[in-house]
């Protein structure tokens, strides 16, 4: 990087929510033709920064100069038309419209004010063509994966000429195809001169791609600095702020014996369920304090095996016994009333509710096991969410604050909470790391590992292989749909194993686990 | 492991059909089924007039219903379109007894309309406020203002009036009126608006999701007051168009037809939830209650409650359709 000017400048930014200092006088800088990578924990202030920037937040104090000039943004409309592009994390286009319109909608090209859709499918198509996607941009947006509507929220972002590219959290919900195709595409965009600005928590990513970092922590600046002179510990020291080896502590008390578990009672079997268009049958048994890890790329099913489980899809075919006894399991009440929890991948839509508090969200699904009749007492309730609070280190720590003020992490320990007071005998997780940090990220896992030695048996999806493996003591494989491998967690395995098992189908290593 | 892994996706075999058509494909073919049901029943059914009669008889509902179309489709609902008629109506007739110019009348009563529509959708917008209680409240207003103007009919003898509402526009052998002509020109106007203008594109994007929609930086207040002002002057159309039928103004008429309407359009498959639905589908909509109403004038035996029996048993029907591909397409 030479010593140019700065695209954009941000100087002194600070913002307050009530209760809460999100921002603290925060500096950041952005270069053209550069990738900078702004990390921090849950709750640093990434998302807050940004939407300052965008101008979906005022700000208390600070200010923001793009091109030497100092602006003010209305809105994300305004920053877009000034050449500043968001892409969020979740994807913020309309399902219900093609691709193509997805991509110009607003600034569709027009002949005599009437839209030109002959144009606009043949400028989708060469603009996806650029980013090496070959789709009918006819189709209807909400048919494709996240990992494509991903690519056409950028897609539109690009498109309008900008100059800074935001990129919030583009990469966690894709699999290790996906994301090298986006980086491949970054790397184009700041070729041709785009500052990028790139949140995500994966630190292999950030120094893939990354030149400068830019660390915030709890809503102060860390730093800003080269990725070349930061190494990896180095930088996740700063972003945690202590000494971080609860990983590596974690990965040698483990002591993961899966044949002592294997032997203990079993728990739940499953028995040839499927269900038609959605996931292939399989049988599965989970043991008391066992961890049975569920790896596969997205989209193969593993979501759609918790779903089954714990009834939130109805099987089809096959028998679930929980317990030694057969159990019909059909709606989520029948699942929760056999002592089955499951925390779903979507917090945002599938499990919390954001205008309610932090304590009414934990003790909502006590309370709905106990039914509406009997008010779980107030005293009893505050006794719980102040342990949980205390035990998941949820911040801030304020049992009454509504959940969507929340950070990601935290929100996901809320959910854990919420599930974690019923005291279920199987816990289903559905990427309970996904999009969080990593100290929440091991704070979660440290949990699991401990529930399952206190005999809770876990169901743990993740996309990441590593994790899976630190804390499982079978890993299932999911592929296509279908469960083509289980595989004892023993000394012999290891990633490359699994994503062998992945790639190939594996069917000579399946149900190997006698 | 594919080739390419963004370009996975099941390929849809020629003869399906899109999962947003399936809606309006059903009511289409609803439509062809009664209507091939009172062909084979009675012989004068298959008569052309008894087509453009009920195009003649729900002309005015036709274009409230294009306008309830727009509104549905960002999610929204206009409960006051039946009071706004009935005051449209009801303004043109004492305008036109107390001898103002049929011209003036004409474009008051066209002013009326939007002018409390784009009022809603200000409140909606600005305030934040559900749509349903906002065009509730313009509901009463309107029906109020009804009642306020008189108490009683108020019959129409202007001459230019009751020229246009009598007029015959020969089709062949058979004739429609000038409300039909009116009916199809906005209903030609509206389902170009939805598919080639801007407006129309921000409607059904709103619909999908309102708040993409902004961070899309499309003008969502705008669209939002757009659609209520349209649907304002979509019901004074068809207030209007009501006058013409009836020659007069009723403080008590299209009491309900609101429920009509929003039925029509619904049945016509656009999405409650909004972002998905045509205007054809609205056509066809309220074909499908015009059809109705005709099997049972033609039976001569059943009570016209009849139809609103049917309607709400086809409203039902479809309500569970519109549920079932929208797991589907999950």
């Amino acid at each position: 990087m030479s010593q140019r000017h700065p695209v954009l400048t941000m100087t002194a930014i600070s913002k307050l929510f009530p209760g809460v200092r999100a921002l603290d006088g925060v500096d950041f800088r952005l270069f053209p033709g550069e990738v900078h990578a702004l990390m921090g924990e849950n709750g640093a202030g990434k998302s807050t920064l940004i939407k300052v920037l965008t101008g979906v937040y005022d700000t208390d104090a600070g200010t923001v100069t793009l091109d030497g000039a100092q602006v003010s943004f209305a809105g994300p409309m305004q920053a877009t038309a000034a050449g500043v592009s968001t892409v969020y994390q979740e994807v913020n286009l309309c399902p219900n419209l093609s691709v193509a319109e997805n991509i110009f909608i607003g600034r569709e090209p027009r002949r005599l004010g009437v839209v030109d859709w002959r144009e606009t499918r043949r400028r989708a198509q060469a603009l996806l063509a650029r980013l090496d996607l070959h789709i009918d941009v006819t189709e209807l947006l909400g048919s494709y994966s996240l990992a494509v509507q991903q690519m056409v929220a950028i897609a539109r972002a690009v498109d309008v000429r900008a100059r800074v590219l935001i990129l919030d959290e583009p990469t966690s919900s894709l699999d290790a195809d996906e994301v090298a195709q986006l980086l491949r595409v970054m790397r184009q965009l700041r070729d041709e001169g785009i500052a990028i600005l790139f949140v995500t928590h994966f630190l292999d990513q950030v120094y893939a791609i990354a030149d400068r970092i830019t660390v915030l922590r709890n809503g102060r600046l860390v730093g800003e600095y080269l990725t070349a002179d930061l190494p990896q510990i180095a930088l996740v020291e700063k972003m945690i702020g202590k000494e971080l080896d609860a990983l590596e502590r974690l990965d040698s008390e483990a002591g993961r014996d899966p044949a002592a578990v294997a032997a203990g009672k079993a728990l739940v079997e499953a028995d040839g369920l499927g269900r038609a268009g959605s996931v292939a049958p399989f049988s599965l048994t989970i043991h008391q304090g066992e961890v049975v890890g569920l790896a596969g790329l997205l989209g193969s099913g593993r979501t759609e095996v918790a779903r089954l489980l714990f009834g939130a899809d109805r099987a089809d075919r096959g028998r679930l016994t929980v317990a030694g006894r057969p159990a019909a399991v059909r709606t989520p009440v029948a699942a929760i009333e056999r002592d089955i929890a499951f925390c779903s991948e979507n917090r945002r839509t599938e499990g919390l509710v954001g205008e309610l508090t932090v304590r009414e969200n934990i003790i909502l699904a006590m309370q709905a096991a106990r039914g509406w009749l009997r008010p779980v007492p107030r005293r009893r309730q505050d006794e719980l969410v102040q342990r949980w609070i205390e035990a998941l280190s949820i911040r801030p720590a304020d049992p009454d604050m509504p959940v969507r003020n929340l950070s990601g992490g935290n929100q996901q320990k809320v959910l854990l909470a919420r599930w974690l007071i019923t005291e279920p005998r199987l816990l289903i997780l559905d990427e309970p790391t996904r999009g969080i940090d990593i100290g929440a990220k091991t704070e979660i896992q440290r949990l699991v590992a401990e529930l399952s030695d206190g005999g809770m048996a876990v169901l743990f999806i993740s996309a990441e292989l590593e994790e899976v493996l630190r804390l499982s003591h079978t890993v299932a494989v999911m592929r296509d749909r279908q469960m083509v491998a289980q595989l004892a967690n023993d000394d012999s395995l290891d990633a490359d194993r699994v994503m062998r098992a992945i790639a190939s189908g594996a069917q000579q290593e399946g149900l190997e686990k006698a | 492991m594919t080739t390419t892994p963004l370009a996975a996706r099941a390929e849809r075999a020629w003869w399906r059909v899109p999962q947003r058509h399936v809606p309006v494909l059903a009511t289409l073919a609803l439509l062809l089924v009664m209507y091939g049901v009172g062909v084979s029943q009675y012989r004068a059914f298959s008569n052309v007039q008894v087509v453009f009669n009920i195009f003649i008889d729900n002309g005015f509902l036709l274009v409230v219903a294009v306008g309830m179309t727009f509104v549905i489709l960002t999610g929204g609902i206009d409960l006051s379109v039946g009071s706004v008629v009935a005051m449209t109506a009801m303004v043109s007739a004492s305008l036109l007894r107390d001898g103002l110019h049929p011209a003036l009348v004409l474009l008051i009563a066209l002013l009326i309309g939007p002018t409390l529509g784009f009022a809603m959708g200000c409140v909606i917008h600005f305030f934040d406020i559900q749509p349903f209680i906002v065009t509730l409240a313009g509901m009463f207003f309107a029906r109020g203002m009804c009642t306020w103007i008189s108490s009683t009919s108020v019959p129409i003898a202007d001459g230019f009036w009751t020229s246009v509402a009598q007029a015959r526009i020969r089709v062949g052998e058979n004739f429609v009126t000038v409300s039909v002509l009116i009916a199809l020109a906005v209903v030609a106007v509206a389902a170009f608006t939805l598919a080639y203008t801007r407006l129309g594109r921000n409607v059904y994007a709103i619909g999908g999701n309102q708040q993409s929609a902004l961070l899309m930086g499309l003008p969502v207040g705008r669209t939002r007051i757009a659609v209520y002002t349209i649907s304002g002057l979509c019901s004074a159309v068809g207030g209007i168009l009501l006058s013409f039928y009836t020659l007069s103004g009723a403080p008590l008429i299209a009491v309900g037809m609101e429920l009509d309407v929003i039925a029509a359009v619904v049945i016509g498959g656009t999405l409650l939830t909004g972002g998905s639905g045509y205007v054809f589908g609205t056509v066809l909509g309220v074909l499908v209650l015009g059809v109705i109403q005709t099997l049972i004038t033609f039976d001569g035996t059943l009570s016209s409650w009849w139809t609103k029996i049917v309607i709400g048993g086809l409203l039902f029907a479809f309500i569970l359709l519109q549920r079932l591909v929208g797991i589907r397409t999950k």
